[in-house]
C-alpha cells in the first residue's frame, strides 16, 4: 500500500514535470510494473516482483523501478498504466491477462513508451507480449504423481475453468497416463485465484475423497500445508513451497520472470527493444522445477529425464495424436504436436478424465 | 477417519472463524452500533497474531496479541463514532480499508514464513473414543471457545442485568441515558468485545485454518460474519446455526464437485453456481426461519444511530 501511494504520488507529480519518453541515455531508465495481486501473495504477483528485484540487482543505478500492486483489471488499470507512462516510465510491464485492452489503449497514446503485456495476445509496434509454458511443468508433475500415488486418484484444485487451467489439467493427465494409463483425477473448482481458506478446504475435500496427491492451480500454500498435515504428497505452485510442506512437496512449478525482465530491460537500456511475442518455458528457465524431493531415486531420475526431454524439444506434452474425452481425435495443427493457438484456447478434456468442464 | 467424520471436521474449521467474528458483532449491534469494520479487525488479528507467534513461538501469545489488535482497531472506531459522533457506516468501511492496508504492512516480512498450527486438544481417554472422540473431544480450543462464547452471549443478553442494560442502550439510547446508564461506556465495552472476537477469528485463520501469512488472507470472511448477524436476526443460537449452515454448504459444494464424475449431466453446473450456493442457501434459510417469529422484534432499534449525551 505504501508503494502504491508512492507510485501514484510520483505519477501525479511526473505528469506535470516530465513528458513521456523524455529519458535520455544519461538518465535512469524508468521501468514500471503493474500487478494484479498484492506483492505479498507468495504467488503470481510475488514472483513478478522477484523479477523486478532482479532487474534492480542487475542494473542498479541505471534503472529506476516503480510498481503498483492490487490494480484491478479494467478501467482502473488504464488509469494506472497511463500515469506510469506520463511520469516518464519508458518500459512498462503489465502482468495480468485482464490488462490487455488497457495496455493497448494507453500504448496508442504513448508511441514512444514500450509496453510488455503478460499472457495476452494483442500486440503493437510498442507492445510486446510474453507468457510462460506452465503446462510443460505440469506434464512432469503428472508423471511423478502417477509413480507416487497409491490410491491411483489425484486431487486437483482449479481456479477458473479457462483454457490455461484446462490445458494444465490435460497436460498433467497426459503425463500421468504416460506412466500409468488408468490414473484417475478429481477436480474441484474454488472459483478464485486466491482464497487460502477455500483452497485448504478443497484440499481436505479431495484427500477425504481418496486423493493421495494434491496438485493446484491456485496461488497460496494452503493446500501444501494441508497435505503436510494429512501425510499426503502435493505439488507447489508459482513459488517453492517446501517450507510449508517439508515432507509433502514433491516439487513445485516455479514461475521465474527474472531472466526475461533482466533481458528485456537490458535491451531497452541499449535502445534495442523491439516488439514480439515470447512464449517459452523450461528451455529458457521461465518455468522452473523446484528440487525433486520426498521421492525415490528412480522417480527423480524419470522426472529429470522428462524435464531434459522437454527442454531439448524431443518431447512435447501435447504431441499428436491427441484424443478428446469423447473419443474424437484433435486435428493436429502444429509440427507433430498441437499448435500454440490450440493450446492457448483449449476447452476440452483429454481421454481418461471422467470429469466434466463446468460451463 | 471415515468420510463423514472428515467432512464434519472440515465444516467445523470453515464455520468457526465466521462464528467467532459474528458473535462479537452481534453484541456490538445489540448495543446499537453498526461496525462494518469486522474484516479489517479480523485481518489485523490474523497479521498481529501470526507475527506474535512467529516472534515468540507461543500460540497463547499470538492469540492474545490478535485479540489486542482487534480491540485496538475497535477502539479507533469507538473513538470516532462514540467520541466524535462520526458516521458509523463510513467509519466501518474505513476501518476495513485501514485494516487491510495496515495488516499488509505488518506482514511485509512474514510472507513465506510458517508456524506450527494450533492442534486439537488432547483429552486422554475421551479423545480415543470412536467417532465422538474426534468429533466432540478432539477439536481445537478455538472451537470450544466459540461454543462457549455463543452460550455465554445468550446467557449474558437474556439472563443478566448488564445484558438488559446493553439491550436497552441498543433499543432506546435516550431512555437508557435518562435512566442514568452511560450509553457510550456500554457501547465502547461492546465494541471492545467485538474487536476481541474479530481478532480471535483472525487468529484462528492465521494459526489454525491456514497457518501462514499472506496479504488479504481472510478473503471476505468478515463480511460474511456481518451478514450472518443480520440474517440470524441478532440471536446467538440462530447465529450458531447460520454459521454452521454456511460452513456446511461451502464444504458440501466442494464434495459434490469432487464427485462430479459420478453425477448425472444436469448436475454439472458452472463453478460460479457452486461458489454462490452457500451464500444463497444461508440467506434463504435464515430469512425463512426469521420471517414468522418477529424478526423486527430483535433488531436493535437504535442500530447505526449516533448518540451524543448532551443532546
Amino acid at each position: 500500500m505504501r508503494r502504491n501511494f508512492i507510485a501514484l504520488a510520483a505519477a501525479a507529480v511526473g505528469a506535470l514535470a516530465i513528458g513521456a519518453g523524455a529519458a535520455t541515455a544519461q538518465q535512469k531508465l524508468k521501468v514500471g510494473f503493474v500487478y494484479v495481486g498484492p506483492v505479498g501473495d507468495f504467488g503470481w504477483s510475488y514472483q513478478h516482483d522477484e523479477g523486478r528485484k532482479a532487474v534492480v540487482a542487475k542494473y542498479g543505478d541505471r534503472v529506476e523501478t516503480t510498481f503498483v500492486e492490487k490494480v484491478s483489471e479494467g478501467p482502473d488499470a488504464e488509469r494506472v498504466i497511463e500515469q506510469l507512462a506520463r511520469s516518464g516510465h519508458k518500459l512498462i510491464f503489465t502482468t495480468s491477462f485482464g490488462y490487455m485492452e488497457p495496455t493497448i489503449k494507453v500504448a496508442q497514446r504513448f508511441p514512444n513508451v514500450w509496453f510488455e503485456h503478460a499472457t495476452g495476445f494483442k500486440r503493437a509496434p510498442n507492445v510486446a507480449t510474453y507468457d510462460a509454458r506452465f503446462y510443460e511443468g505440469r506434464y512432469i508433475i503428472g508423471q511423478i504423481a502417477a509413480k507416487m500415488s497409491k490410491s491411483g486418484t489425484i486431487g486437483y484444485i482449479g481456479s477458473f475453468p479457462i483454457p490455461e487451467v484446462v490445458a494444465g489439467i490435460n497436460s498433467f493427465m497426459l503425463g500421468a497416463q504416460s506412466v500409468r494409463p488408468d490414473m484417475k483425477i478429481k477436480v474441484v473448482w474454488v472459483n478464485s485465484w486466491y482464497d487460502p481458506g477455500k483452497e485448504a478446504d478443497a484440499a481436505k475435500t479431495l484427500i477425504s475423497q481418496g486423493a493421495d496427491i494434491i496438485s493446484q492451480h491456485t496461488d497460496s500454500a494452503a493446500a501444501m500445508q494441508v497435505a503436510q498435515e494429512r501425510g499426503v504428497f502435493a505439488f507447489g505452485q508459482a513459488s517453492d513451497m517446501i517450507k510449508f510442506g517439508p515432507k509433502a512437496q514433491l516439487t513445485s512449478i516455479i514461475d521465474d520472470w527474472a531472466p526475461y525482465y533482466v533481458e528485456r530491460v537490458g535491451l531497452a537500456l541499449e535502445g534495442k527493444w523491439a516488439t514480439g511475442a515470447v512464449w517459452d518455458g523450461l528451455d529458457k528457465g521461465k518455468v522452473k522445477m523446484a528440487p525433486y524431493t520426498n521421492m525415490p531415486e528412480d522417480v527423480k531420475k524419470m522426472a529429470e529425464a522428462t524435464e531434459a526431454a522437454i527442454k531439448g524439444k524431443t518431447l512435447h506434452p501435447f504431441k499428436c495424436p491427441l484424443v478428446r474425452q469423447d473419443g474424437t481425435t484433435v486435428e493436429c495443427k502444429g509440427a507433430g504436436h498441437l499448435s500454440d493457438e490450440q493450446i492457448a484456447s483449449m476447452n476440452f478434456y483429454v481421454k481418461g478424465i471422467d470429469e466434466k468442464i463446468p460451463n | 477417519m471415515d468420510l463423514a467424520t472428515a467432512i464434519l471436521l472440515t465444516v467445523v474449521t470453515a464455520s468457526t472463524p465466521l462464528l467467532l467474528a459474528a458473535v462479537g458483532e452481534l453484541v456490538v449491534e445489540r448495543s446499537g452500533v453498526l461496525n462494518l469494520g469486522v474484516e479489517g479487525m479480523m485481518i489485523m488479528g490474523a497479521a498481529c497474531g501470526f507475527a506474535a507467534t512467529l516472534a515468540t513461538g507461543s500460540h497463547a501469545a499470538g492469540v492474545g496479541v490478535a485479540m489486542l489488535a482487534g480491540m485496538a482497531m475497535a477502539a479507533i472506531f469507538g473513538l470516532l463514532v462514540l467520541g466524535l459522533v462520526a458516521n458509523q457506516v463510513a467509519c466501518g468501511l474505513a476501518l476495513t480499508i485501514l485494516g487491510l492496508g495496515l495488516s499488509g504492512l505488518v506482514g511485509q516480512g512474514m510472507v513465506g514464513q510458517r508456524v506450527d498450527p494450533v492442534g486439537p486438544v488432547d483429552i486422554p481417554w475421551l479423545g480415543s473414543l470412536p467417532v465422538v472422540g474426534k468429533l466432540v473431544f478432539g477439536l481445537d480450543p478455538f472451537v470450544y471457545a466459540s461454543f462457549a462464547l455463543v452460550a455465554g452471549t445468550w446467557w449474558f443478553l437474556s439472563r443478566t442485568r448488564a445484558g438488559l442494560v446493553l439491550r436497552a442502550v441498543g433499543d432506546n439510547h435516550a431512555s437508557a441515558h435518562a435512566l442514568g446508564h452511560d450509553v457510550r461506556l456500554v457501547r465502547f465495552a461492546a465494541l471492545m468485545f467485538g474487536g476481541a472476537c474479530a481478532g480471535l477469528a483472525g487468529a484462528y485463520v492465521a494459526l489454525v485454518y491456514t497457518p501462514f501469512w499472506v496479504t488479504g488472507m481472510t478473503a471476505g470472511r468478515g463480511w460474511i460474519a456481518l451478514a450472518l448477524v443480520v440474517f440470524a436476526s441478532w440471536r446467538p443460537w440462530r447465529l450458531l446455526f447460520g454459521a454452521y449452515l454456511f460452513g456446511a454448504m461451502s464444504i458440501g459444494q466442494l464434495h459434490l464437485q469432487a464427485m462430479r464424475g459420478a453425477l448425472p449431466d444436469f448436475l454439472v453446473l458452472p463453478g460460479q453456481f457452486w461458489s454462490a450456493l452457500p451464500y444463497a442457501a444461508t440467506i434463504v434459510v435464515l430469512v425463512l426461519i426469521s420471517r414468522s417469529r418477529g424478526r423486527r422484534a430483535s433488531e436493535p432499534a437504535m442500530l447505526g444511530t449516533p448518540f451524543s449525551p448532551d443532546r
